[in-house]
């Protein structure tokens, strides 16, 4: 759905989303890197189960919620990548104690 | 004209109006803006027997009747309006944050129980060990807890809105923006003025919570209310892991934590944060692992306190199409306020055998020379 512009000179870091590799830029958030991958859903919403996907991308909406690092209900949009950084996608609500 | 004007739209205004509207009474609610001090937004949603009536075995009856009738209450607003209350009554816990705790909640419940005209409820003191088998997550400074099982708790935000639409399906007729400034009695009736104009109606509740000590007296009544801060913080959702509700910490229906409830002077909704920081480092020695959740809200509300901390239920004697209707607890008393008490008001009389221990005169005993 995303497509990068041709024209940035950008590192790229590894990180990986459910245990799968993926090289991204440097400079992106957890949220742009998913949504350059391609994957729709970040997570499903403890009330109803229904999937979401990053949606405002500056703070506010908090529906780009997924687990960095072993921490749940992080704001995707708001965290920039790292080297080795691990993200999972997120089923309902933070574990407790996670 | 209406056969009852309820004034307030609260809680308790609501349940009253729902009630009389289900008995074929002709209803307005006059209600408050937006703006309104509204406990009913703001309050811990637990159905809660196990710590009232100290002195007043009378309300603890009361309390534990309503505790009962709950389910019918749930069961007739799914059915009416569809919305689902997320009642549950498992029993609910106190818990005591060390050995002293657990020794002053154990002679507040033998005192408590020891009363005669106490109703069938049994307060049982569980030590550390056994807790743990209903509340696995519980941390090491908790010594244990006092059980009740007649508690419970309901998602109130949802109980608020069923109420609202269920009497209104049943012809209830709510104004809101008409706060009540003046109440005059006429011949068998009452002329009710509000911010917009002028209702009549054969009687008149007053369920306006901290506002009844203002109204009461235009109708004969003395109703001695006064405000007390209480604190909320809300977290983000979370595995469900407590199965029970406590009496300071309760997990939705929907995953995210309750902490409460603290009791405050003052008459402001600011949220005071050396407050929010004692609920909060109580409940993370209750359980640690909510340590690492965000808290995503925090408020203050103002309860409707008596001097005594009991309800008034009472007839005025001068203008005896008036009656009084307040309390601290618009949910553990829905059940009452929208299945018993109406039919006693449309008949006009409060009987003594339930009512009498909820008159204002208990706080008019002549002093002893």
């Amino acid at each position: 759905m995303f497509q990068r512009l041709p024209d940035t000179k950008d590192e790229n870091v590894c990180i990986t989303i459910n245990g799968q590799a993926h090289q991204v830029r440097a400079s992106d958030t957890v949220a742009a890197a998913m949504l350059a991958l391609g994957v729709s859903a970040c997570r499903t919403t403890p009330v109803s189960g229904a999937p979401r996907a990053p949606y405002c991308m500056m703070g506010v909406c908090f529906d780009c919620l997924v687990t960095i690092d072993g921490v749940g209900n992080r704001q995707g949009c708001l965290t920039p990548v790292h080297e080795g950084m691990s993200i999972a996608t997120q089923d309902g609500g933070r574990t407790l104690g996670k | 004209m209406f056969d009852i004007a309820i004034v307030g739209g609260g809680l308790v205004g609501s349940s009253i109006a729902w009630g009389l509207a289900k008995i074929g009474q002709r209803v307005v609610v006059l209600d408050e803006g937006d703006i309104a001090l509204r406990a009913s937004r703001g309050n811990f949603a637990l159905i809660w027997v196990q710590s009232k009536g100290l002195g007043m075995p009378a309300y603890s009856r009361w309390t534990h009747r309503s505790a009962l009738s709950w389910p019918r209450l749930a069961d007739e607003l799914a059915r009416q309006t569809g919305v689902d209350v997320a009642l549950s009554q498992p029993g609910g816990f106190h818990i005591a944050l060390g050995p002293d705790e657990f020794r002053r909640r154990a002679i507040f419940a033998a005192n408590l129980m020891a009363q005669a005209e106490m109703p069938p409820i049994t307060i049982e003191m569980v030590e550390r060990a056994r807790l743990r088998e209903a509340l696995p997550e519980i941390g090491p400074d908790v010594a244990g807890a006092s059980f009740c099982a007649a508690d419970g708790h309901c998602n109130a935000l949802r109980l608020f809105r069923a109420l609202h639409q269920g009497m209104q399906m049943l012809g209830v007729v709510y104004r809101p923006n008409e706060g009540v400034r003046q109440i005059e009695r006429g011949n068998g009736w009452v002329r009710i003025t509000t911010a917009v104009g002028e209702v009549h109606a054969g009687k008149v509740v007053l369920a306006a919570g901290i506002a009844n000590a203002r109204l009461g007296p235009m109708v004969g009544l003395e109703v001695p209310v006064a405000a007390q801060r209480g604190q909320i913080i809300v977290t983000e959702k979370t595995t469900p892991f407590l199965h029970y509700p406590t009496s300071t910490v309760r997990q939705t229906d929907e995953g995210g934590l309750l902490l409460g409830d603290s009791r405050e002077d003052g008459q402001s909704l600011a949220v005071d944060t050396s407050i929010s920081a004692v609920l909060a480092d109580r409940a993370v020695r209750m359980f640690p692992k909510m340590a690492t959740l965000n808290v995503v809200r925090t408020w203050a509300a103002l309860r409707v306190m008596t001097p005594d901390g009991f309800p008034i239920y009472e007839q005025s004697t001068s203008v005896p199409e008036a009656f009084v209707a307040t309390c601290h607890s618009g949910v553990t008393l829905a059940a009452n306020h929208a299945l018993v008490l109406p039919t006693f008001i449309a008949q006009g009389v409060l009987p003594a055998a339930t009512f009498d221990s909820f008159s204002t005169r208990r706080f008019r005993v002549p002093a002893v020379a």
